[in-house]
């Protein structure tokens, strides 16, 4: 083995290859060269303390994406080839994937344009080549993503204007607003938010479970992305943890900041993940864990192990986490009771689950789904079987920050729903909790600007007044295609199809008369 | 309080060998298979070595050839030639 010597060790090409890259400036001042990396307050030292512990250089980066890169369209062909969409479980399970593509995917694209824009700002240029991997990373997940969820645009419905949905449809602004939040913030504040906070703490939950899931439900293509990007991420989540790390041992003064910081991102990237845990509770036919299950695994114990560790730098876990750890009973039962009355003005389809999925999730939420949620699914399972399906015409109140509905409960009293609201220069502003309250009382003359979509389509920025003509014209949503119910919808009846069975008409007019 | 590393693979070839030679030179960790992924726990710390993968695989490994397959980590990474280690000090 002596013939390895020869090379240049890790930590050598490391040093050769990034850091003697750099060079001192001589004729413009630092300061007018990386003019963002002073007003927020965090005070850096010394840049040379920087570690990147994979101490990737570009050309093994080169090498190891590119083979990246061939096993996963190797298994995109194949997909393709060989028509796996229709070897998935259900139908159903297609609508997460629609969910994925119109409010995740476009994030991973936002993620790209956040890491090119803070990788230009830091003088560290460690700091500087780990951000300019991981906008690379960030591009190729959006593409790969779209490539392939291409597939099942061919079959279904609700999977064809992504990107324009993203900018528009209501329940997209969530994800949109998160991302437009951090990549408007400083460079340090967008890596405390999307390195740590949002990759480090918080995005095990997105890909980890709900991708197991997605291999569950028979879907080559999303597992194989969704592993693949992932693969990227526990490069990321490594920045992540050292990104905090670097930050608070350069000067003591950084800490109440960052930890400020942190209670922010973990409460707006909680607040994110409700999606998901609707998505693993409700929209995998096949189930892996529970969204309580996976919360407890990734983040009271994953988390907590973590946050132990920063407890030597004066950090502690993040304010309301009570609140939070309490709340994964509830957050996938409430979001999908909301996307189910509101399924009119969804690109993807809702429906109730079948009487095994409310026994399971009996099981799995023992506390809570008898007593809060499951008679008011079976009430309008009912509704729906005797011709009443029930959508919800009242737009609803949004939170100022964080801008999903206000439909979260109080942690003592999850029949009392939870609602705030402060004035603010002669202006009344709403939310849904104390976490999103005391994120706008910090930076209020940021988040009066939100632009809250109850509010836009109110003030006749949405093309019209009526639910009716927002979807279809404002939000490119196909009324009768890619909305409403999922038995009976074209999407059901082309699956019905596909498996060789005939539409059960009696569910198909009971659609038609509620819709 | 327990303060658990862990690493998950992909459940592929690759990363069979890999969760062999960790679950030789961590004996305590835990191994859970779950749908497509292999995850591998340990109180503190976990450490691949790269002269136990090579025998595994009776060929040469780099320890940066576990980035294609791993899905995710928790825990401090420490990095060179010849480990991957994880761990929470």
């Amino acid at each position: 083995m002596a013939v390895k010597n020869k090379k240049l060790n890790l930590k050598d090409k490391y040093q050769y290859l990034t850091r003697d890259m750099s060079w001192e400036p001589t004729y413009q001042k630092k300061e007018d060269i990386y003019p963002e990396e002073r007003f927020e307050g965090i005070k850096i030292t010394d840049w040379a303390q920087w570690e990147d512990p994979f101490r990737l250089t570009m050309d093994a980066y080169w090498k190891y994406q590119a083979e990246k890169e061939k096993k996963l369209y190797a298994i995109f062909d194949a997909f393709a080839q060989n028509n796996g969409h229709q070897n998935i479980s259900d139908a159903r399970y297609v609508n997460a994937l629609k969910l994925f593509l119109s409010g995740v995917s476009p994030l991973e694209h936002a993620a790209f344009q956040g890491y090119a824009k803070v990788g230009r700002q830091f003088s560290g240029a460690g700091a500087r080549v780990a951000c300019q991997m991981q906008a690379i990373d960030e591009l190729r997940h959006s593409q790969t993503q779209q490539h392939a969820m291409s597939h099942y645009n061919k079959h279904f419905n609700g999977l064809h204007d992504a990107a324009h949905m993203h900018d528009r449809v209501w329940f997209l602004s969530v994800p949109k607003s998160f991302f437009d939040d951090a990549r408007s913030a400083g460079p340090f504040e967008f890596l405390t938010a999307i390195s740590f906070s949002f990759e480090y703490v918080l995005t095990n939950l997105l890909f980890v479970p709900f991708m197991s899931g997605a291999a569950y439900n028979g879907d080559m293509a999303t597992v194989t992305f969704g592993f693949s990007a992932q693969s990227d991420e526990a490069r990321h989540m490594t920045l992540g943890l050292e990104v905090i790390k670097f930050i608070l041992e350069q000067h003591e003064d950084n800490v109440p900041i960052v930890q400020k910081w942190i209670d922010k991102w973990f409460w707006r990237g909680f607040r994110l993940l409700s999606l998901v845990g609707m998505m693993m509770d409700y929209m995998l036919p096949n189930r892996v864990m529970s969204w309580a299950e996976a919360w407890e695994v990734y983040y009271e114990q994953n988390g907590g192990a973590l946050f132990k560790d920063l407890e030597r730098y004066g950090i502690r876990p993040p304010k309301y986490q009570d609140i939070a750890n309490d709340a994964k009973n509830h957050v996938s039962h409430q979001a999908w009771a909301t996307f189910y009355q509101y399924g009119h003005a969804t690109n993807f389809h809702t429906w109730m689950p079948e009487k095994e999925e409310l026994d399971w999730l009996s099981e799995k939420y023992p506390d809570t789904f008898d007593k809060y949620y499951r008679p008011r699914f079976e009430h309008w399972a009912k509704e729906h079987a005797e011709g009443r399906r029930f959508y919800n015409n009242t737009l609803p109140q949004l939170c100022q920050v964080c801008q999903i509905p206000t439909i979260f409960t109080e942690k003592d009293d999850p029949t009392m729903l939870s609602h705030r609201q402060i004035e603010h220069e002669g202006e009344r502003y709403h939310f849904c909790s104390d976490g999103c309250c005391d994120i706008f009382k910090d930076e209020p003359e940021k988040y009066v600007q939100a632009w809250l979509p109850v509010h836009q389509i109110y003030q006749g920025n949405c093309e019209g007044g009526d639910v009716e003509t927002v979807v279809q014209k404002y939000y490119h949503i196909n009324i009768g295609e890619d909305n409403f119910e999922y038995i009976g919808s074209p999407d059901h009846k082309r699956w019905l199809s596909i498996k060789g069975k005939s539409t059960d008409e009696k569910a198909e007019n009971a659609n038609k008369d509620a819709a | 309080m327990s303060q658990l590393v862990f690493i998950a693979f992909q459940d592929n070839d690759n990363a069979r060998y890999l969760a062999e030679a960790i679950m030789e030179d961590n004996p305590e960790a835990e191994l859970q298979h779950q749908p497509a992924m292999i995850r591998i726990q340990a109180e503190k710390r976990l450490v691949i070595n790269r002269e136990t993968m090579e025998e595994k695989l009776g060929r040469d490994w780099d320890v940066q050839e576990m980035l294609i397959d791993v899905i995710s980590i928790g825990g401090n990474v420490d990095e060179d030639d010849d480990h991957f280690i994880l761990q929470w000090k």
